[in-house]
């Protein structure tokens, strides 16, 4: 099941690759950016303070953890195009178990989330967010977590997914409902009853809940729930990924 | 024991199907390979060439027969298969965002070749197959030629017993393809390697100690090159004429001969084609526009046992008119 030069191949292999793409960091680069200054400033004036926080301060953990949604969903679907380039035949044919693939997957799509994620983080005195030192350490444990269950389902898409063409839905299907359901974008207070329940059951909620805890210093749900969530879901994804990639035909 | 794996064959399939759904790729072949041998699968795209050599590689179940690689189940080994194997796929299989000494490392390392051995063995690979001094250049940079070469040093890395090459020169100019076959033929020599391999190029299909014919997912004919052409017992003789169906008749009346025709040649054996042509060519009523001779070929061969032509069934536009050019530039000129 475990086979750690296995692991450590395929996960060098898409770090290698990320470091040498410059057009992808810079295009990764450009999106929080983008959602941060011009929706943040944008709507800032129509905004219903929660806490002590203005709406740029407020959607900042949203834009984290949208940059760990688009990074470990993408990371993942690298095997869409390893499939149509012929690479994953080679990993395939090599006397390794395919669990050992996903965990390399899933590494590499949490180790580039973080990276990303981590400049997101230096933006913070840019919307005049005040990192504590002491919160760095749990808000990687936490980006890490959420980017390897999100990687499982990226896993599990690239794994049923035939051809590229489906890039699009996905993105329209499943990325961005999760994170506009993820409650990083508006407080929850006064959404109409039906939303609170897709708010509710998006396990990315809790994720974002926790980087809030960890960056606003205040959250909506109690610790041990958001926290409890986000272990089952990554449990969850994984075990489907290593399903489905494992009765996967190539 | 080492004398039973020695003499044991290297791969044996048995009624080895595989049904994609209602369409037969395969169709319950059986054959055996022998260790050091350069075995041969010939037949158009589509007849099953390359879903018999995923079965074997494990990379696709067999819907119904056996086979076993180096002495192991594809089915319950996978594994023990899998590192026994290397494999040169079709179509390319490297990462062509990396460079061709890291494309040889991440291959060393998932097969776990000892670290001791592994900057040498790359080193040895990268020499031999002429790429030591492009080492370090991203895949990307690479012509087909050197792309094709670094897989099978990549395949090699872990010295397999068994090298499978799924159309291993499609698409490479003459000069590279007989660069690729002296390697593949010192491989044999000195290191007994068998080599499973598929082609639809005839002139490649020369170097194999035997060959199986294989037409819509069936075993046709299953000898050595040479048995397989003297089954054909005599030239071959392509003729155009202003009325091939004509033709046809004629010689059949006149000589006896059966012969066969299409739309654009008429073609018939004899034992010896050049005494013959000239007394055809005075013989015939109908005017003769082209001839030739040739002596058989294992594309005769094909010809022969399915009635159609080997290239006849090509999928890509670009090779059926390299094909078509190279047969008129051989038969009709």
């Amino acid at each position: 099941m475990i086979d750690i030069a296995c692991i450590y191949m395929v996960w060098l292999r898409d770090v290698i690759r990320y470091f040498r793409e410059k057009s992808q960091f810079y295009g990764s680069m450009t999106r929080p950016v983008l959602w941060l200054f011009i929706l943040g400033l944008g709507l800032r004036g129509g905004y219903q303070q929660v806490g002590n926080v203005n709406y740029t301060q407020f959607i900042f953990p949203g834009i984290v953890a949208m940059t760990s949604i688009f990074t470990s969903i993408q990371s993942a679907i690298s095997i869409i195009w390893d499939r149509e380039f012929g690479f994953l035949k080679e990993i395939l044919v090599a006397p390794v178990p395919r669990t050992s693939i996903v965990i390399g997957k899933g590494f590499a799509g949490t180790t580039l989330s973080l990276i990303q994620g981590c400049i997101v983080l230096l933006l913070a005195p840019l919307v005049k967010v005040k990192l504590l030192l002491v919160n760095i350490l749990p808000l990687l444990i936490v980006m890490a977590i959420m980017s390897f269950a999100l990687t499982g389902i990226g896993i599990v898409i690239a794994a049923r997914m035939t051809s590229f063409q489906g890039f699009g839905t996905i993105m329209n299907f499943v990325i961005m409902p999760m994170w506009f359901l993820s409650g990083a974008l508006f407080p929850m207070k006064g959404i109409p009853w039906w939303l609170n329940i897709l708010v509710r059951i998006n396990p990315l909620t809790y994720g974002v809940d926790l980087v809030r805890r960890l960056v606003l210093g205040f959250s909506f749900y109690p610790l041990w729930f958001d926290f409890g969530f986000l272990i089952i879901f990554s449990i969850i994804t994984t075990a489907a990924a290593v399903y489905f990639f494992n009765r996967g035909e190539y | 024991m080492n004398l039973e794996l020695n003499t044991a064959p290297v791969i044996e399939a048995s009624e080895l199907t595989k049904d994609f759904k209602g369409f037969v790729a395969v169709d319950h072949i059986s054959f055996s390979v022998e260790t050091g041998e350069i075995f041969g699968f010939l037949g158009p795209n589509g007849a099953g060439k390359t879903t018999t050599v995923r079965m074997l590689c494990t990379l696709t179940k067999p819907s119904s027969g056996r086979a076993k690689v180096a002495g192991c189940d594809i089915l319950r080994e996978e594994n023990r298969v899998r590192r026994a194997i290397g494999i040169i796929f079709q179509d390319p299989s490297l990462d062509d965002r990396l460079t061709a000494r890291e494309n040889l490392r991440f291959h060393a390392l998932i097969y776990k070749v000892p670290k001791s051995e592994l900057k040498v063995r790359i080193e040895r690979a990268l020499e031999w197959m002429e790429l030591s001094s492009r080492s370090d250049t991203i895949v990307r940079n690479f012509s087909g030629g050197m792309k094709r070469r670094l897989e099978i040093a990549r395949a090699l890395l872990h010295t397999p017993r068994v090298l499978f090459l799924d159309e291993p020169t499609l698409g490479l100019d003459p000069q590279t393809r007989n660069r690729i076959w002296e390697r593949l033929l010192e491989l044999r020599q000195e290191h007994n390697m068998t080599l499973f391999l598929t082609t639809h190029y005839m002139d490649e299909a020369e170097y194999c100690d035997r060959i199986a014919i294989i037409d819509h997912g069936k075993i046709i004919a299953l000898d050595t090159p040479a048995n397989l052409k003297a089954q054909m017992k005599g030239d071959q003789v392509f003729l155009s004429t202003a009325d091939n169906q004509r033709a046809v008749i004629e010689i059949e009346e006149r000589y006896g001969i059966k012969a066969q025709s299409d739309r654009d040649k008429v073609w018939f054996q004899v034992p010896n084609g050049a005494l013959f042509v000239p007394k055809l060519v005075r013989d015939l009523s109908v005017p003769v526009l082209s001839v030739s001779v040739r002596q058989p070929t294992l594309d005769d061969v094909f010809l022969k046992l399915t009635g159609r032509e080997i290239r006849d069934e090509e999928a890509s536009g670009q090779e059926k008119l390299k094909g078509t050019l190279r047969r008129m530039g051989r038969a009709w000129r």
